[in-house]
């Protein structure tokens, strides 16, 4: 099978099309930054608090708010999260509501707020940990093991068992207590009652960044990715030529600019993951580049008599059908990642879907424009109109030859 | 087959296997779930994995620095003294951000020569600096300064170890955190109650034994009532520590002690949970040699008085002593049994250094972690089986040597990761993932190639030698580049994205080896099978 085989399409020639197309995403993703969505920053950059709540029954967004503000916390927001079936709650507060004195003011706040049909000098069984489930066995001792020496450990596997059963099996979320008793002993379970009541919630996860780690992470990511950008400049002019450097970073500048403004445009927070898969882009996006690059290399030691925009449109062609296919291979791991990997990396394989399409579109048509700009450029100066290496890759040390006009 | 093939085949093999082991060690059972017993012993899961508990938090390094420069002051008034220096005044002048800084005021200038050589001799890891009006600022060494703000953080990390080391968790993470200064990282698997944790990390548990004068009385105003309005010199007021409701006045008690101890918390040897005569929880404490002998030396001299144990300035308990006490004793105070554990713990443990502040607190239920788990493995085993069949049925015979160069990629990876006893995290399986699609495209690039060798009428053996040496160069290229920027993401230093890096590396690495080596051996293989002139399957 083959879906490319002897394409001659001349890009270059489409290189106006190509601009404005990457003109009206870049300037839509700045105006959004700028005017509208501003760069939406998760919590790992903004500071702040969130949790994640499981309820047992679909949950009330609005009913939730009401809690929250009655506990008197301002600028919470309740959204539902995740697919409906899940019902689950991310409910978030400012860092101001997140203050270093007490970190985890916050969090303790929402719980009582949401705990507030709670039977009063009861436990909640569905947030307690097995540790204090142990305990109340230990001290109850339903079981009249006394002081037996395996009372401590049969009482710790009980309340192991029955978190076990909370977290794994049910979600974190138990609907009654009768569904321990088959579980585990139920006698234990009955006594649990006296103490325990079930909550209609559990808690998945909770977030709390405070506003110093916020700042140390924000100065952390915009310095890796200048690190990786200068990282790919100073390779490639090392393995290439300088102009090949400069092209490769401005396309992987202008892809790295598209899809933080589709994260902008589409108001999806940047989260650390979100800036992981950027600079894997930034790799991505100039393996693609390279490809070509390499290419036009070749090509160029081959028909050195042809002008260098036919050589460019020649080698996009010839590694056409490899970047489409690779292109297309990492798509569908990615949209995999996307459609079945979970909540928890929606935004992280965003980043990849959109980043994989720019970057491969970038290759074709930023990076290898720029080149013959350069030249068409260099020539209008009455220089030579190629500087274009010779030597092999093979031998990177080896001194720089230029093709005499 | 060639003998060169051969070895080449034995090599493979010989990988093959060593990294099979590094996946599973050798099982004890060869049962799925043995199987899987035996994975998730040797490839640890990260926290956004199994749940658990992840804390930053800032050594409030200046409590250190304060708590020398005040001893600094204590000895340099003590010594001017000594030394009939006359001054004006000692202060600190900034004692929030620079706790490091003494100045005195008025030093007779006849007198500066005495005065520094206090400072060079009594106090080697300060500067004394002279200013206007007879002034002088006695300042740490910045090198002093540094190692003691480290010091400070190493003891934290120490304390807290221990403490931690006691709650029983299995394999607890307690460093420094690189991404700012003194701060330290804790990681707790399995630990979803971060607020228990901080306590038994917080708790300063200062222990001091004292005599008490008197007491209990209801409230401040009685004890003073009973003393004529004037406590005695030295003593102080302590609060007794509350029994029943915490909130409510009513358990309101308070003792005269001495301010004088007999012993301390650096006197204790060691501390154990356990019962007094009535049966209910206690602690048992046992002296050190010098502390014992302290111990017995104030109890024979005080035989009918009252003892005061006081944790952290409040009353715990308070005992009448029958007869001289040397090494042991018991603290009793309506403790529960947690309590009773957690207060020998922290009494083993020592104070902190410093004070300490969180930054940042997550934690991650197990449900998550096994729904994430779950979702990760299923997207990784549907992108995984697209590139595959994809690969079949776009190269064919070819297809086949790719998705054996790809399921190797991933043996190798997951293999070094089991030898390197690195961290897989959700983001982590992202990069396994994608270590399949990046993997695929270096088999892309060759076969690509190939093909193209064969159409420009190359013969099947001359257009593979011709494609791998073609793509070799590119490979190379692309490689550095997706590398450099992963192990960028070694910067962020810790947590899930960390994993992500370390996959992505890893899987790269292998990536070399098996799309060009073990590619091209099959290739050979392959090739050495046909009659010349035969057709390629690609």
């Amino acid at each position: 099978m083959e879906f490319f085989r002897n394409t001659n399409i001349d890009f270059l020639g489409k290189k106006w099309y190509f601009l404005v197309f990457s003109l009206i995403f870049s300037v839509a993703g700045v105006l959004s930054m700028a005017f509208w969505h501003g760069i939406p920053l998760g919590v790992d950059f903004r500071g702040g608090t969130l949790v994640y709540v499981k309820y047992a029954h679909t949950p009330d967004p609005s009913a939730i708010h009401a809690d929250i503000d009655r506990a008197g916390l301002k600028n919470a927001r309740v959204q539902t999260y995740g697919p409906a079936a899940n019902n689950e709650v991310l409910i978030q507060l400012d860092i101001q509501e997140t203050s270093e004195q007490a970190l985890d003011k916050g969090k303790t706040q929402i719980i009582q707020a949401l705990e507030s049909k709670a039977t009063p000098g009861k436990q909640d069984l569905n947030n307690a940990s097995s540790l204090a489930i142990t305990n109340y066995l230990l001290e109850k001792d339903p079981l009249h093991l006394g002081s037996e020496a395996d009372a401590n450990p049969r009482y710790t596997a009980i309340a192991q068992s029955i978190v076990d059963y909370r977290d794994k099996t049910k979600g974190g979320v138990l609907g009654s207590l009768d569904e321990l008793k088959a579980i585990t002993n139920p006698v234990a379970v009955a006594s649990l009652g006296d103490s325990f009541f079930l909550s209609d919630f559990g808690i998945r996860n909770v977030e709390i960044v405070g506003p110093q780690v916020g700042q140390q992470l924000r100065g952390q990511a915009i310095r890796a990715t200048l690190y990786s950008l200068a990282g790919m400049l100073i390779y490639l002019a090392f393995r290439f030529e300088w102009i090949y450097g400069v092209a490769a970073v401005v396309t992987v500048f202008h892809d790295t600019l598209i899809t933080v403004g589709a994260f902008s445009l589409l108001n999806r927070e940047i989260s650390l993951t979100v800036i992981a898969a950027i600079l894997t882009l930034i790799g991505y996006s100039n393996n693609d580049t390279i490809v070509v690059f390499d290419r036009i290399r070749e090509n160029i030691k081959l028909l050195r008599r042809d002008k260098l925009a036919d050589i460019v449109n020649k080698s996009i062609n010839q590694t056409l059908s490899r970047t489409i296919l690779t292109a297309g291979l990492t798509f569908l791991t990615v949209l995999a990642l996307f459609l079945f990997g979970g909540e928890v990396l929606h935004g992280f394989s965003l980043a990849l879907v959109i980043g994989i399409l720019i970057g491969t579109y970038s290759s074709i048509a930023i990076a290898a424009p720029i080149l013959v700009a350069y030249q068409e450029w260099r020539s209008g100066r009455g220089k030579p109109p190629i500087a274009m290496p010779l030597r092999t890759g093979n031998n990177p040390a080896q001194p720089k030859e230029k093709v005499k006009a | 087959m060639n003998k060169n093939l051969t070895w080449k085949l034995v090599v493979i093999v010989g990988i093959l296997i060593v990294f099979l082991f590094g996946i599973f060690g050798i099982p004890k059972d060869w049962s799925p779930k043995g199987l899987l017993a035996s994975i998730t012993d040797r490839i640890h899961l990260g926290l956004d994995l199994r749940g658990g508990t992840h804390l930053i938090l800032q050594v409030q390094v200046n409590d250190a620095v304060s708590v020398d420069s005040d001893n600094a002051i204590a000895r340099l008034k003590e010594d001017m003294r000594a030394r009939k220096i006359t001054y004006a005044d000692i202060v600190k002048p900034d004692p929030v951000n620079h706790p490091e800084m003494i100045v005195v005021k008025g030093v007779p200038p006849e007198q500066t020569s005495d005065f520094k050589s206090i400072v060079t001799d009594r106090l080697p890891e300060y500067d004394a600096t002279s200013g206007a009006e007879n002034s002088w600022t006695v300042a740490m060494k910045a090198q002093n300064l540094a190692d003691l703000k480290n010091r400070a953080v190493q003891q934290a990390i120490e304390t807290i170890r221990n403490r931690i080391d006691q709650l029983g968790v299995s394999e607890p993470v307690i460093q420094e955190h690189g991404l700012g200064q003194y701060q330290i990282l804790v990681q707790l698997p399995g630990v979803d109650d971060p607020a228990r944790v901080k306590e038994i990390m917080q708790s300063t548990a200062m222990l001091e034994i004292k005599q008490s004068l008197g007491g209990p009385y209801s409230s401040q105003e009685q004890a003073l009532q009973d003393h004529g309005g004037v406590l005695p010199p030295d003593a102080v007021l302590m609060q007794g520590k509350s029994i029943g409701s915490r909130n409510s006045d009513t358990g309101e008690q308070w003792y005269l002690i001495s301010r004088a101890s007999a012993v301390t918390g650096r006197d204790l040897r060691t501390a154990e949970p356990t019962t007094d005569e009535n049966g209910q929880p206690a602690v048992r404490f046992i002296l050190t040699g010098e502390g014992g002998r302290k111990f017995y030396a104030f109890t024979s001299g005080h035989v009918g008085d009252f003892l005061a144990v006081i944790l952290d300035n409040k009353v715990q308990e308070v005992a009448t002593i029958k007869e001289p006490i040397r090494d042991t004793g018991i603290i009793n105070g309506h403790f529960t049994d947690q309590e009773t554990h957690d207060l020998s713990m922290t009494l083993r443990s020592g104070a902190l250094p410093a004070g300490i502040k969180y930054l940042e607190e997550r934690t991650v239920g197990p449900s998550l972690g096994a729904d994430s788990i779950r979702s990760g493995v299923q997207a990784a085993i549907y992108g995984m089986l697209a590139v595959l069949i994809f690969m079949l049925i776009y190269y064919r015979w070819a297809g086949v040597n790719a998705d054996i160069a790809l399921i190797l990629n991933l043996v190798i990876l997951l293999g070094f990761m089991g030898y390197f006893g690195a961290v897989l995290t959700l983001p982590g399986i992202a990069g396994v993932i994608l270590t399949v699609g990046m993997g695929v495209d270096s088999n892309v690039l060759i076969f690509e190639r190939i093909r193209e060798e064969l159409r420009n009428g190359k013969t099947p053996p001359s257009a593979v030698e011709q494609g791998f040496s073609h793509a070799w160069i590119t490979i190379v290229d692309t490689h550095v580049t997706t590398i450099v920027s992963a192990a960028i993401l070694f910067l962020f230093g810790t947590g899930p994205v960390k994993g992500f890096a370390t996959t992505l590396v890893f899987g790269l690495a292998a990536n070399l080896f098996t799309a060009v080596f073990v590619s091209r051996v099959i290739f050979d293989w392959v090739l050495s099978r046909k009659q010349r002139g035969e057709a390629l399957s690609i």
